[in-house]
């Protein structure tokens, strides 16, 4: 009876706490925001990782800070869609120049990227300084641009979000196979003649709007996280595409809502560096712990792989001097195997004796029938 | 001549990074249903033609046809296998769904590949020998698979001219011997496929048809009358291809 009254507080209590979630007006905003931003960054992100574009996405949040601030104010107004498309914008302009760069000068695309995006930032922070000592009165607000704070998010925010969300999600399912392939083979694609030209620029505006979207959120600085890692996270469990978009999304949609919960419960806390936190700490588990790509796996089928190599060459080393004596049964004492290759022959011959290829004899080994068969395909087989 | 009956017609054409030109003033006439080879050293622009061709690659000057049209019109007639290093095998995808982008082409933009295209595709897998390895994912396959896949992809496609570069780079014996058995199946059934060939020894064996290529054409006809030392010294002696080219015309 005790007992289950002790459990049953907690449980209340949780309820209570999801009740709060659910009603109150802010953390409803945080939660559905920074779950749209999650997953939508999310998804995108994993065609511009598998392109190898990630720092693309760098430079394109970097970019947008100017964009939002000249939207001000030219309109001197911070209606989110306003500073939306002026986000939007400006991270257009910087992808395109970005372009030029590479084009038309003999700059490499990581030198571009660099120079955009610290050019970009500079400008936008200049431009913010600039704002901070205008007299108008609702000047605040810009600044959590830069590292985002989930709980400005108003309603309509939201509401605005989500609309391009949509969006982007249904751009997303209709292109798919195309995506998809110019992501692979371009070349190819172009080839049978698909318009890879508009599918890339296509794709790039989704990602551009991806991050826009993201920004007053996660805030600029830190809004590439949201892109690069949730696929980075997502490549380790799955080798499918969709299956990898969709693990990215919730991964991020995950992230971004406990980052953006434990940033609005803690004061002054900005979330683009605790979304980051979180985000983190999945990439780190499933770099370490995902099957088949996991540096876990991986470890653990070398040290199989390696005593499977020990136990073939004993086996092997057995028959290679039972050839001397022209009797496969031969017997020889481990020293002289030791005499090849001292690690982990005795290991390995207690194995083999245990799987019925060789036999004890004293202190003497030799081949069993089944060994002396093993041992000659591998010896033809050449395996290793 | 009847130039419709050209399967491959390139004319004055004239490829050049940086005002260097890789191919220059190149013609090729290929008749339809022969199996080419295209040789020469390395950065002799072999890759080169084949994708300025298929207008992956904007030409400095010159035309090319396929079947007496652009390459734009001709789209659907051209198959096309790119070197296997062009492509990141670590991409999240399996064999059977690489082999199905060669039929993209044909879907058009917005329709997705259904249980017909799955059909097609396993078929052409069966014909490369690589049925049981459809929903391997592609990074766990070796080159020679790699490269099989590719080429039930260009099979798909279904086309009237195939473009092959490098088929048998970094595969083993027994998937270059099924490759030119397929390859000599294609012509067989009256398609012409050009192909990036490196090693000199098998190119009587395999092709009925080569090219000798260094930065200009040095030769182009059938094997036994192109495969001369002359041609060869020319093509890879050494010399700098302006001084081959020179005394190509003796």
């Amino acid at each position: 009876m005790g007992e289950g009254r002790l459990s049953l507080l907690p449980r209340a209590k949780m309820i209570e706490i999801l009740y709060n979630i659910i009603s109150d007006y802010t953390l409803r905003n945080v939660i559905l925001g920074s779950a749209i931003v999650g997953i939508i960054a999310g998804s995108l992100g994993c065609f511009a990782v598998l392109r190898r574009q990630s720092l693309l996405g760098d430079a394109i949040s970097h970019a947008a800070l100017p964009g939002i601030a000249l939207a001000f104010l030219l309109t001197l107004s911070k209606s989110p869609l306003i500073l939306l498309l002026g986000a939007a914008a400006a991270g257009f302009i910087g992808t395109l120049l970005v372009l030029l760069f590479t084009h038309t000068t003999k700059t490499k695309e990581d030198a571009a990227l660099g120079i955009i995006l610290s050019v970009f930032f500079g400008f936008g922070i200049f431009l913010l300084t600039i704002i901070q000592k205008l007299p108008t009165s609702n000047k605040a607000g810009l600044e959590t641009f830069l590292f985002g704070n989930a709980s400005t998010l108003l309603q309509s925010d939201v509401r605005l979000m989500s609309l391009f969300a949509l969006m982007i999600f249904i751009v997303l399912l209709f292109f798919w196979k195309n995506f998809k392939i110019i992501v692979f083979d371009y070349s190819f694609a172009k080839s049978i003649g698909l318009p890879v030209k508009t599918i890339n620029i296509i794709l790039t505006a989704l990602l551009v709007f991806a991050i826009a979207i993201g920004l007053q959120t996660v805030g600029v600085v830190l809004m590439s996280a949201m892109v690069i890692a949730p696929a980075v996270a997502a490549r380790q469990w799955t080798n499918s595409l969709s299956v990898m978009v969709l693990l990215a999304a919730l991964f991020g949609a995950f992230s971004g809502i406990s980052g953006a919960l434990i940033s609005s419960l803690v004061q002054k806390m900005p979330t683009g560096p605790t979304i980051v936190l979180v985000i983190s700490a999945i990439v780190l588990f499933s770099l370490a712990l995902a099957p088949n790509r996991g540096i876990l796996w991986d470890m653990y089928r070398k040290k199989k792989n390696r005593k499977k190599i020990r136990l073939d060459n004993t086996l092997l080393n057995l028959f290679r001097l039972s050839k001397s004596h022209n009797d496969p049964y031969h017997a020889h004492d481990l020293k002289s195997l030791m005499a090849i290759d001292p690690t982990g022959v005795r290991e390995a011959a207690i194995e083999l004796e245990q799987n019925g290829l060789v036999k004890r004899a004293g202190s003497r080994w030799g081949l069993t029938k089944q060994g002396i068969e093993k041992a000659r395909s591998l010896a033809q087989g050449g395996v290793f | 001549m009847a130039k419709k009956r050209m399967a491959v017609n390139v004319e004055d054409l004239t490829v050049a990074y940086n005002e260097k030109p890789v191919l220059w003033d190149i013609d090729m006439a290929v008749p339809k249903g022969i199996l080419l080879a295209v040789v020469g050293p390395n950065g002799a622009g072999k890759s080169t033609l084949i994708k300025t061709i298929l207008g992956l690659i904007k030409p400095a000057a010159g035309t090319v046809e396929i079947f007496g049209a652009s390459y734009k019109q001709q789209q659907h007639l051209v198959g096309y296998v790119p070197q296997r290093g062009s492509v990141d095998w670590d991409f999240p995808t399996n064999a059977l769904d690489v082999v199905m982008m060669g039929l993209y082409g044909k879907l058009g933009w917005l329709r997705r590949p259904g249980k017909e295209e799955k059909k097609l595709a396993m078929e052409a897998l069966e014909k490369v020998g690589m049925s049981h390895f459809a929903h391997r994912q592609i990074s766990q396959l070796s080159g020679g698979q790699q490269q099989r896949v590719f080429l039930a992809r260009a099979l798909v496609q279904d086309a009237m001219v195939y473009f092959m570069d490098e088929p048998f780079v970094g595969v083993d014996a027994t998937t270059e011997k099924a490759i030119i058995t397929l390859l000599q199946d294609l012509r067989k059934r009256g398609k012409t496929v050009i192909v990036v060939h490196h090693d000199l020894e098998t190119l009587k064996s395999y092709y009925d048809w080569a090219m000798l290529l260094n930065v200009r054409r040095i030769a182009l006809g059938p094997v036994k009358k192109v495969i001369t030392p002359k041609n060869l010294e020319q093509t890879y002696g050494g010399r700098a291809p302006f001084l081959a080219a020179k005394s190509q015309n003796d």
